[in-house]
């Protein structure tokens, strides 16, 4: 990148520590553990690479490269763990670098809680490489045979005693040649130091303290704030404006338009027109005085109202069939008892509690962006397509994600900062408000499910027929498509466990999206869990069966599901069978386990009850249990929840509980309050009074996880906590109530 | 002309006087610890005390507080290690961490008023501010920690920290 840019760079950080004319609160002495972190801190010019991932100071820091986006998970932390533990580093000289975006890391991409399942091997040969080449550089130094030396706590010791640390190690280990793959000795688990462990996140002075950066708070000398009014309506079209009165704001310098996007939509900017004023005040009140008319396009037909009776209505008729085994309809006639359900799930905002940010300085045909993005290859991607430059031309920074949940895995807003940067001629920093996160997402999508069983005379599940139906992600991608991506049926449809001869899964008939519709956190696992996990309650209830025996009724025994005779085209989240079989034994376990932690069947007062269910999505087996208290009035009082995962081999143990208790309660979110409807194609909520998400005093006092112990690779863990709580919550307002929730989210229906 | 002080150091602002105190923070000091999330005191992430009182900066106009003290998350202490911080440390309660600013602040200005907040306390008082990645139940145990704190016992008594060594696993180092 070009000295400009680099200038720039050195001149925001520095003043990214100031607070302003005579203060100095930025310069305090700062915990130690702040030393080592930071996330828009860039490597140290003394650093020597050992890898892609290593570089080794001469004074005894390693600086280890965090390729991913930090959004809470703790992955910078993770990251940090696995190499500092495989190079025997000591923990306090460990620093983290965030990566730019780079194609040389390969998948940036953080999304589908695949960090650790697609990196862990890869980052422990990193760090088990850079330990072979800090010890071959020392028994160089000493003319010895690297066998007789061995590396531990940051210093190299040979077998006569004598040591050397790895900062005085740096220089020569640099240029020591790093072993081949197949000769790196990888430690084995009993000697992990680190990985396993549940160490503080590194970055929890900066966030304690104030200081962490996320995607609005880089500070770019002279950069102006941006504000954006975009067309109410997906694919709508500015027709006219006028500027007059927004120009009379203080602090406004430019009005500039943003061109409407072309099909397929993929992750391009809306369009519409941006305010850049000295600041974010102006620019919100001036964006407020822009007089817009708008071509709102073929999508302000969009109502969801009647589009849910159209769903509703198409599940009841045959759709296309995605998988068949056996006969299901024949046995569904024949079957001794019958149990149909249909349930409903309404459009979602991801809502991360960050609004989308970026900054963008454009010189020369050269940008560079600091973004909230969840994959900086993405930005890169969309930006040099967006303004016609060459990829090598465009530089991401990632900082801190305050929350994602798949919204900013769509970098459109770092290409709005982008163009407006070049139009302008200024840096600029593009700010969403909260009315623009809510009503310009891209939507998880809204859903209809009709689900048949059949039973025999004894309870037994003989056939299970589920439908289907939902605008597809896919029209993001080919415009007016209706057939999902193979991998919307994985997610929580065509993995149903339940032991039956006769399995039917089937797609409902064309409904085109009217809207963008993008994914959410745990994706369609949401309202497929919840279909399919309530209706084994459903089940249960109607053979009079306890659900968490009739649910380990239904997983049945310890088999391998083999999801290619399933169909090739469902591999499981793109990962070989091989490695990740879908074992129904690890479900049947989380369940038996949550189901002792809770103290399942116990006696409880009246007006409370428990709810149970288990379910696989992201490679990784949740098990929730949840109790609840519904009073005679319909209020809705959630005691405790409690959590079992079996994600194989987990490398933050701490941060996988936090994982599991805050996708519990992103799930109770959405099955209290959250929803999204349009009407004339716009949406009709705009902020936390009308798009409700759970509060402290919605949530349970308490929710206590349990993580199985597993040799098994490494799983999912941000997401799979989330889609089975829904459904407990809902078995459990059953139990509590006898009130059947099959349509969320729950909002006053346990009040009629 | 308004004169405050913040984090006790006097400015001087002449701008808009409709300004939110939040964008005040922000843009024209830098001081971005306090966040944006809402700008209709929905969500608490723009918390601030002013006067010692916990506020919502996203909807309080600079014409509203002349003469006021305003302190933001990075005045809270010093050293970063204020009872609230000691104990959302320890009890290691952010994932993302944007919420958890206001959620300090909120917290901080419960404890000065409230000794010993019960569950009913810590939901009337910490409702108003999101947390998206769902760490309320860290978020109401770090309160009680940080309450026992400030109430001059130990940090921790040892059940909790029985409770803290086996829920969190083992430290390193």
């Amino acid at each position: 990148m070009n000295h400009y840019l680099d200038i720039n760079r050195r001149e925001f950080l520095k003043g990214s520590a100031a607070v302003g004319p005579g203060m100095v609160l930025g310069l305090q002495l700062l915990p130690a553990q702040n030393v080592f972190a930071g996330v828009l801190d860039a490597p140290s010019p003394k650093a020597l690479q050992a890898n892609l991932f290593v570089g080794l100071r001469p004074d005894g820091i390693v600086e280890i490269t965090c390729h991913r986006s930090e959004m809470g998970q703790q992955i910078r932390t993770s990251v940090a763990q696995i190499i500092a533990d495989e190079m025997d580093a000591d923990w306090n000289r460990v620093k983290v670098i965030q990566a730019l975006g780079d194609p040389a890391y390969g998948d940036q991409n953080t999304d589908g809680s695949k960090s650790i399942t697609t990196n862990l091997m890869r980052l422990r040969q990193m760090g088990a490489s850079a330990r072979a080449m800090l010890i071959q550089a020392a028994a160089k130094q000493w003319d010895v045979d690297p066998s007789s030396c061995t590396a531990s706590n940051h210093q190299v010791t040979h077998s006569s005693g004598k040591t050397i640390g790895y900062g005085d190690l740096a220089v020569a280990a640099a240029k020591e040649t790093p072993p081949a793959a197949g000769q790196l000795s990888l430690k084995p688990k009993p000697e992990w130091r680190y990985i396993g462990k549940g160490p503080k996140s590194i970055d929890m002075s900066d966030i304690l303290t104030g200081r962490a950066q996320y995607g609005a708070d880089v500070r770019i000398p002279d950069a102006k704030v941006a504000v954006i009014v975009r067309p109410p309506v997906v694919l709508g079209k500015v027709k006219s404006y006028d500027a007059k009165k927004a120009l009379q704001v203080p602090g406004v310098r430019r009005i500039a338009e943003i061109p409407a996007p072309k099909q397929p939509l993929f992750f391009q900017p809306l369009g519409g027109v941006a305010v850049v004023a000295d600041n974010t005040w102006s620019a919100i009140r001036a964006s407020k005085l822009l007089k817009i008319e708008w071509d709102k396009g073929d999508n302000q037909s969009y109502d969801s109202d009647s589009f849910k009776q159209d769903l509703l209505t198409s599940v009841r008729n045959p759709g296309t069939v995605k998988f068949a085994q056996g006969d299901t309809d024949a046995a569904l006639a024949n079957a001794a008892q019958r149990v149909e359900a249909d349930y409903y799930v309404p459009h979602l905002c991801q809502a991360p509690l960050e609004p989308p940010a970026a900054t963008a300085i454009y010189k020369d045909g050269k940008v560079e962006v600091w973004s909230t993005t969840q994959n900086p290859q993405s930005d890169i991607g969309l930006i040099s397509q967006m303004l016609g430059i060459d990829k090598t031309n465009v530089k991401v920074h990632v900082t801190l994600l305050g929350g994602a949940f798949g919204r900013k895995s769509k970098p459109d807003f770092s290409a709005e900062a982008a163009y407006l940067a070049r139009e302008t001629g200024l840096p600029i920093r593009v700010q969403w408000t909260r009315e623009d996160d809510i009503q310009h997402s891209y939507y998880q999508t809204v859903s209809a499910q009709r689900i048949e069983a059949g039973l025999d005379d004894k309870g037994g599940l003989t056939a299970f027929k589920h439908r289907t139906n939902f605008p597809v992600q896919a029209s993001l991608f080919i415009p007016g498509a209706t057939d999902p991506l193979p991998h919307e049926l994985v997610l929580g449809a065509h993995v149903t466990p339940f032991d039956t001869e006769n399995f039917q899964l089937e797609m409902g008939s064309s409904v085109p999206a009217k809207t963008r519709i993008g994914w959410k956190r745990s994706v369609h696992n949401i309202f497929h869990a919840f279909a399919v996990q309530s209706f084994a309650d459903e089940m249960a209830h109607k053979v009079g069966a306890d659900p968490k025996d009739y649910l380990l009724r239904l997983i049945g025994p310890d088999r391998v599901i083999n999801m290619v005779e399933r169909g090739p085209e469902f591999k499981p989240y793109q990962m070989l069978a091989n490695i990740y079989p879908y074992q129904t034994g690890r479900l049947r376990n989380v369940t038996e386990r949550v189901a002792d932690l809770s103290g399942w069947g116990r006696k409880l007062p009246k007006g409370r009850g428990m709810g149970i269910a288990a379910h696989f999505s992201f490679l990784s087996y949740v098990a929730t249990v949840v109790e609840a208290e519904v009073s005679d009035a319909g209020n809705l009082d959630i005691i405790k929840a409690w959590v079992v995962i079996d994600a194989g081999t987990v490398v933050n143990t701490d941060s996988v509980k936090n994982q599991c208790q805050g996708g519990s309660i992103y799930s109770l979110s959405y099955a209290l309050g959250s929803q999204i409807t349009m009407k004339e194609g716009a949406t009709q909520q705009s902020n936390f009074h009308d798009y409700q998400v759970a509060r402290m005093s919605d949530s349970p006092l308490d929710i206590e996880v349990e993580v199985v112990d597993s040799n098994a690779p490494p799983t999912g863990v941000g997401e799979p906590p989330t889609p089975p709580f829904a459904p407990a919550l809902c078995n459990a307002i059953f139990a509590a109530s006898g009130k059947r929730i099959r349509e969320l989210p729950i909002a006053d229906q346990l009040r009629s | 002309m308004i004169n405050i002080t913040v984090n006790g150091y006097p400015q001087r602002y002449k701008g808009d006087p409709d300004m939110p105190l939040l964008w005040y923070l922000r843009d024209m000091l830098d001081l971005t610890g306090t966040k944006y999330g809402c700008g209709m005191a929905l969500c608490g992430a723009c918390t601030v005390h002013i006067d010692g009182r916990a506020q919502r900066s996203c909807v309080t106009p600079m014409s509203a507080i002349k003469g006021a003290s305003v302190t933001t998350i990075e005045g809270l202490s010093e050293n970063g290690d204020h009872p609230v911080q000691r104990a959302w440390s320890e009890q290691r309660v952010p994932q993302c961490g944007y919420c958890q600013s206001g959620q300090m602040m909120q917290a901080a200005s419960l404890l000065k008023t409230n000794k010993s907040p019960s569950d009913d306390d810590i939901d009337a008082a910490m409702s108003g501010n999101i947390c998206r990645c769902g760490t309320y139940p860290r978020i109401r145990k770090a309160v009680k920690a940080a309450a026992r704190s400030l109430a001059g016992a130990d940090f921790y008594d040892a059940t909790s920290t029985a409770q803290a060594a086996t829920s969190q696993g083992d430290q390193i180092a």
